[in-house]
């Protein structure tokens, strides 16, 4: 076993795992952090992308025991301070970024990365950042009208499809 | 995926004493190696997990006008660190899977598997790099041993990869999209002294220099150079995605636009 002690959503976060344990299976199994999801398991779909130092992982292809020592972000930490929906949660919502749901933990997260690194994205390169994060449901026009949104952009003109 | 013992060393040494156990294994990004074991086509008894090794870590030109990599440093990394200095090399590293695997993937994990569609093995052999392990200097010539087949031992470590910078290079990707691989890729380098071109996600024999290219643009280097050659489908990848046929024809077509998109 290997104990592995990181922040997550800020708040310290330790355990004893075996060396296999996923760093997804620690967020939902130790920590009950449901919120990141599993969809493939196998590295292609993004559902499971988290935030390690500030950085878009997959949390599926990565060992709790690697991110000993970390700050780690999930879903759960996106909301605001008062409980109330972050930025690009919001946009989401408002922009109709998602059906069933299932994908958006991780187009979120991913999102808020792409806006961190580069705060006012062309669609372009919105389309380009999330080619990790496969989306069943919604065809991505609506997710990447939400990131648009969410980067402070006039997204009036954009019809929804 | 079976268990395994996870140590982290902080230095090659201790990563390289940690390798000498039964089934010991390194982990650089997991990218590849994660899934493996998930799907048990690998089951180490021990990770030996290389991303907390500083002196492996991080891009920078030496005094010999060299790009020297760290076999720990990521996709992202490189992107960024390489961009001033080797505009070519940073592209590809840019444009590997997408920002996550970036995050994760190491250029060291890359090159020992050798996957036969990577996209770091044709700039290693295309710049004619080095591969510095913790025990000896490899030329790429001699690395790269067929399909994830290499020159390295059990439990051997890249710690650096070292790559002639070039005049000017270029690396086209025709994407996969659904691995994120490439389907064939190739990388140009020009040097003062010659032009060296790698192909990768084309040959069942892995990454190759295609050298009629080189000669041609040895002396002149412009697209329409090559017009006259052609590639063989002989020993070509064959499966859903593309016909030998179709990678031979890819492997001119990409060569002309690295060319004429070189910087
Ligand atoms: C969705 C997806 C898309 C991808 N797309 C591309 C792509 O377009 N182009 C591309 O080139 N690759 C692509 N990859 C592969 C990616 O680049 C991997 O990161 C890389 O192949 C392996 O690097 P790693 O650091 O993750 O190695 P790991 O998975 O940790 O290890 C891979 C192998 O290398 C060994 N190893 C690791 N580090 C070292 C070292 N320093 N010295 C010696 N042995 C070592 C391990 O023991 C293992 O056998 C993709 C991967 C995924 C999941
Ligand atoms: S569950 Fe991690 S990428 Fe699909
Ligand atoms: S909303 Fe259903 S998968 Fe994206």
């Amino acid at each position: 076993m290997v104990s592995v002690s990181m922040n997550v959503n800020g708040k310290p976060a330790s355990g004893e795992v075996e060396g296999r344990t996923l760093l997804s299976a620690f967020l939902r199994e130790n920590l009950k952090l449901t919120g990141t999801h599993i969809g493939c398991d196998t590295s292609q779909c993004g559902a499971c992308v988290v935030h390690v130092d500030g950085k878009a992982v997959k949390a599926c292809t990565m060992l709790a025991a690697e991110a000993d020592g970390s700050e780690v972000k999930t879903i759960e930490g996106m909301a605001n301070a008062d409980g109330s929906l972050g930025v690009v949660q919001q946009a989401f919502q408002d922009h109709h970024g998602l059906q069933c749901g299932f994908c958006t933990p991780g187009m979120v997260m991913s999102a808020a990365a792409l806006l961190s690194e580069n705060p006012n994205p062309s669609e372009a390169e919105i389309r380009e950042y999330l080619e990790g994060n496969l989306c069943r449901c919604t065809g991505y026009h609506n997710i990447v009208k939400a990131i648009m949104a969410a980067a402070g952009q006039d997204v009036s003109k954009i019809a929804a499809e | 995926m079976h268990n395994f013992d996870f140590v982290k060393p902080g230095t090659v040494a201790d990563a390289a004493a940690a390798l000498q156990g039964d089934e010991a294994q390194p982990l650089g990004g997991g990218q590849t190696l994660i899934p493996t074991m998930k799907q048990r086509l690998a089951a180490p008894e021990t990770l030996v997990s290389l991303i907390g090794i500083a002196e492996m870590q991080g891009v920078c030109k030496t005094d010999a006008g060299e790009l020297s990599i760290g076999g720990a440093t990521t996709h992202a990394t490189v992107e960024a660190e390489a961009a001033s200095l080797f505009p070519g090399l940073a592209g590809l590293a840019g444009r590997i899977g997408d920002p996550a695997v970036r995050n994760r993937g190491t250029i060291g994990g890359s090159l020992a598997n050798n996957d036969p569609a990577a996209c770091y093995p044709a700039a290693a052999l295309a710049t004619g790099a080095t591969i510095r392990t913790d025990k000896r200097e490899i030329a790429a010539d001699d690395y790269f041993q067929g399909m994830f087949t290499t020159a390295l031992d059990e439990g051997e470590i890249i710690v650096e990869v070292r790559m002639p910078i070039p005049e000017k290079s270029n690396y086209q990707k025709f994407l996969q999209p659904a691995s994120r691989f490439a389907l064939t890729g190739v990388f140009v380098a020009k040097y003062a002294d010659g032009v060296r071109v790698a192909v990768t996600g084309a040959s069942e024999e892995g990454v190759f220099r295609w050298t009629e290219a080189e000669q041609a643009l040895g002396s002149n280097f412009a697209a329409d150079a090559i017009s006259g050659l052609s590639v063989s489908a002989d020993g070509m990848i064959n499966d859903l995605h593309g016909t030998p046929e179709y990678r031979a024809h890819l492997v001119k077509v990409l060569t002309g636009r690295a060319v004429m998109a070189a910087a």
